[in-house]
């Protein structure tokens, strides 16, 4: 029995400073589905990613979330939604615990996991009190990647999520993203990577031709 | 509802602990300036008596325009802003949330320091509790009207000056009310007037700001 799309892109284009970026996107996504845009560098990946975080409106289009139109319903969206951008917010003078303590308040987050438990399983073991400017960049990158663990989101995207971790830290990111397919979780995520991920599907983002 | 209003005013107080130096720029501003007006002007109680209400009050406007430049934007630069944008909770209370802190570590220090240095400029006895009350309401407003400026600038490079140029006109009702509740009181007139308009200017912005300043935020993330 064919699934139902969760997430549909219906045509969606982005123009900026009169000139167009992309058009006519269309994609959807049904449950367990992880989605991986590719493209090279400045053709519209991170866009293309914020356009789905409602981060950015798109020029034309639109984006549907089980069917209903998310400029409208925009409250169920969010709630369904986990957003990792390049710049994810992370406080560089707190430490990744109160990073996490924050991030799980602002989203509502009672799962009974312990905060040392999610640090220490990213292998953030004995840094969980260190303020993050004195971290490392792939050890940020972890402090952030903590609230995958956490969140129940079905929807997650994830803008380069790659980026700066370690064989290992790839290895354990590939588990989780599959572990959430498993779960009937949905990702799109941006990367230049090969994933290592059985029944990932690519969607190879192209320039515009047409420049308006 | 209230989650992301408690969740964002413990972290930003938590992080004004940690950036302690920052966060005292304002207060030690005011604190200096006004040090510097007896050996500047005239160390003579009685001229000093005569602006005192009035320096006090425009000090603490800048002190407080001052700080209000950053109230976003280390949240825009690390992508906090963003988050809070696309998270499920009201931006209205998040962004009054972030106001409430910033005059918490702003204004509120601002208006205990204001009898010291009351005193240093000779301010008359009568001059205190207005200054003081006057002071309590309009930081706050200060803060308020100064978060929509904020808020349409925060994502332009350089917004400082056309922040002051959005914010400024903004300012000058608090200004005029909040000096002369303290003029009035020292030459013995009632203060009840000028205290009350400061109060419907806080009720006011109290309503208006936290809205305005979502929608800014909103327009300055899009682009």
């Amino acid at each position: 029995m064919p699934q139902t799309p969760q997430l549909i892109l219906d045509s969606i284009a982005f123009e900026r400073d009169d000139c167009l970026l992309f058009s006519g996107i269309c994609l959807s996504l049904e449950s367990g589905d992880v989605l991986q845009i590719e493209g090279p560098n400045g053709v519209g990946k991170t866009t293309l990613l914020r356009i789905l975080s409602t981060a950015l409106m798109p020029t034309a289009g639109k984006l549907l979330w089980q069917g209903s139109d998310v400029a409208r319903h925009r409250q169920l969206y969010l709630q369904n939604l986990l957003f990792l951008g390049h710049l994810p917010g992370l406080k560089q003078s707190l430490s990744p615990t109160e990073n996490l303590v924050w991030w799980r308040r602002i989203h509502r987050d009672h799962s009974p996991l312990k905060n040392e438990e999610i640090l220490g399983s990213l292998g953030l073991c004995g840094y969980e009190d260190i303020p993050c400017y004195a971290l490392s960049a792939g050890q940020q990158r972890r402090a952030v990647l903590a609230r995958l663990l956490v969140t129940e989101a079905p929807l997650w995207i994830l803008d380069e999520p790659f980026t700066a971790i370690d064989k290992q830290g790839v290895a354990d990111l590939e588990a989780l993203l599959i572990a959430h397919a498993r779960r009937g979780g949905m990702a799109v995520l941006s990367t230049h990577q090969d994933l290592g991920i059985a029944n990932v599907r690519r969607f190879p983002l192209v320039a515009s031709a047409e420049a308006v | 509802m209230g989650y992301g209003f408690v969740a964002i005013l413990r972290r930003d107080l938590l992080l004004a602990f940690r950036n302690r130096g920052e966060i005292a720029n304002p207060v030690i501003f005011f604190f200096i300036v006004v040090t510097l007006i007896p050996l500047g002007l005239t160390p003579e109680a009685s001229r000093l008596a005569e602006i005192a209400p009035g320096i006090l009050w425009v000090m603490a406007l800048l002190a407080s325009l001052l700080s209000v430049e950053g109230l976003f934007h280390s949240d825009y630069r690390d992508g906090t802003l963003e988050q809070l944008v696309i998270s499920p909770q009201p931006l209205y209370l998040m962004v009054l949330a972030k106001i409430l802190a910033h005059w918490l570590i702003t204004g509120l220090p601002l208006t205990l320091l204001a009898p010291l240095l009351g005193m240093m400029l000779s301010l008359p006895t009568a001059g205190y509790l207005p200054l003081v009350l006057g002071l309590l309401m309009g930081t706050a407003v200060l803060s308020l009207l100064g978060a929509i400026g904020a808020g349409l600038t925060v994502a332009l490079r350089k917004g400082g000056l056309l922040l002051s140029l959005i914010v400024m006109p903004l300012y000058m009702p608090v200004l005029i009310f909040g000096a002369s509740a303290v003029q009035r009181s020292v030459d013995g007139f009632s203060v009840q007037g000028p205290l009350a308009v400061m109060g419907a200017l806080l009720a006011f912005s109290l309503l208006i700001a936290p809205f305005a300043t979502a929608g800014a935020l909103r327009v300055s993330m899009h682009g």
